[in-house]
């Protein structure tokens, strides 16, 4: 293994002596950005390579209107709000779900199908699924959106927030951050939508993209060959994940997605409105529409402005730049959603990487 | 959250099946992948087998699992 490492280091090294100019590759994986951290990879790369944590981590893209949604259904009486864990303490405008929780009509589940046996042991509240995550996440809950149209579930519905990865890559590259030089893809996601659905970056923009996994040896290696193809000038669409991640990725989970959900545009925390880039339940599956049941209006709300998480995902500065990093914000009183989440790029910084600050 | 946990199925009925990683059993579902059998690894994520994964990899995976559970029992506990 060491080897492995030490060979893909010396050719990272010498890639960027090549280049001789500063790279920036951004990660688009909360996972990634805990294993960059908890490996310390960022201690053996060249002084002139720059990673980035990228928009990966799902509550810390979801905005804050979202947010603020939920937070107002979990003062109904007539509604129980099933979400997943990692939801539970993102702040709102004066309090967040884990205070609410207090009250007990917030129940924390661990799968969409915990979230139908709510409502199914429940009759007498709706129950509402808060439904963040990626392209890994949506076709669970794709699944019981079917399993409640079936069995005739009509107190329970879902408020889909979830995000598409590719539209938001795009949307990076084509306004908010074009200095990214390549992106090293994520592995769970590219499960379900296969490591091809990246070839639109390479054609498009002529960056490199890389699906690596989890371990360390797996992202110095895809480090290693972004290296390698920058500084040949021709960008590829690679899997070194090739264990777990095909080309066309999970069919069955695409088909049932679709089935279920439309894209449409949606807010984005840091990234504003992208086209096409949140999935919402069509109209096969209307009823099911937690926006529609309750008539709301998908609308941003103001986020806080001294709180940095916007620019953060855009990988334009830092955690340790935001004047509340590690000072008002800390993991235990966290101001900002990358802080909350033991994804968010606030907390790995918080936990790993505040010996080593580099301002920009 | 995108993380998905590699298990092993040890029961199985219809789509509904048992696994178990590191020792640790509940419940998840096929639906997604039609084709998983008894006794094969998979990668689970929000209660459904996304994938066919080999010994390998689930083994480093866990490997990295219980890393990040490591991270996340410290006192900056961070995630529900
Ligand atoms: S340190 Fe806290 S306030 Fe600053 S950007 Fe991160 S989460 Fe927001």
């Amino acid at each position: 293994m060491l080897d492995r490492i030490n060979k893909a280091q010396k050719l990272i090294n010498s890639a960027c002596e090549a280049l001789g100019r500063r790279i920036d590759i951004m990660e688009v994986c909360g996972t990634h950005t805990v294993s960059i951290f908890r490996n310390g990879i960022r201690s053996i790369l060249p002084e002139s390579l720059k990673l980035l944590s990228g928009p990966g981590c799902p509550v810390c893209v979801t905005d804050q209107g979202y947010i603020d949604t939920v937070l107002n259904l979990a003062d109904r009486n007539d509604c129980i709000i099933a979400t997943y864990g990692d939801m539970i303490r993102v702040p709102g405008k004066d309090h967040s779900l884990e205070t609410k929780q207090a009250k007990a009509n917030v129940k924390v589940v661990l799968s969409s199908e915990d979230a139908l046996q709510l409502a199914k042991d429940n009759p007498e509240h709706t129950v509402v699924f808060v439904a963040v995550g990626f392209e890994t996440t949506a076709p669970a809950t794709a699944v019981v959106v079917r399993e409640a149209a079936a069995e005739s579930i009509d107190n329970f519905c879902v408020l889909s927030g979830h995000k598409l990865v590719v539209p938001a890559m795009r949307a990076l590259l084509s306004g908010k951050n074009d200095n990214i030089d390549a992106f090293l893809c994520p592995g769970h996601v590219s499960v379900i939508i296969g490591y091809g659905a990246f070839a639109e970056i390479v054609e498009d923009f002529n960056r490199p993209c890389v699906v690596a996994g989890f371990e360390a040896v797996q992202i110095v290696d895809g480090l290693a060959e972004i290296c390698r193809q920058l500084s040949t000038g021709k960008a590829e669409l690679t899997s070194v994940y090739s264990a777990v991640v095909s080309e066309k990725g999970n069919i069955a989970a695409q088909q049932i997605v679709d089935e279920c959900f439309e894209p449409v545009d949606g807010y984005w925390r840091g990234l504003g409105k992208i086209e096409r880039s949140t999935l919402r339940l069509n109209d096969k599956y209307g009823q099911f529409d937690a926006f529609k049941r309750f008539d709301i209006s998908e609308t941003p709300s103001e986020e806080r402005k001294d709180c940095r998480c916007g620019e953060v995902l855009c990988g334009l500065i830092d955690p340790p730049v935001c004047g509340l990093f590690g000072q008002t914000c800390t993991p235990q009183e966290p101001v900002g959603p990358c802080m909350v989440s033991s994804e968010g790029a606030c907390a790995a910084w918080f936990k790993y990487g505040r010996e080593k600050i580099h301002k920009r | 959250m995108c993380l998905a946990i590699p298990a092993r199925i040890v029961e199985l009925e219809g789509d509904r099946a048992v696994v178990d990683a590191m020792g640790n059993c509940w419940k998840a579902k096929t639906t997604l992948l039609p084709e998983a059998k008894l006794g094969d690894l998979v990668l689970i994520h929000a209660g459904f087998a996304l994938s066919l994964v080999d010994e390998e990899e689930a083994k480093k995976t866990w490997q990295l699992i219980a890393e990040i559970s490591e991270f996340d029992d410290t006192p900056n506990k961070v995630s529900g």
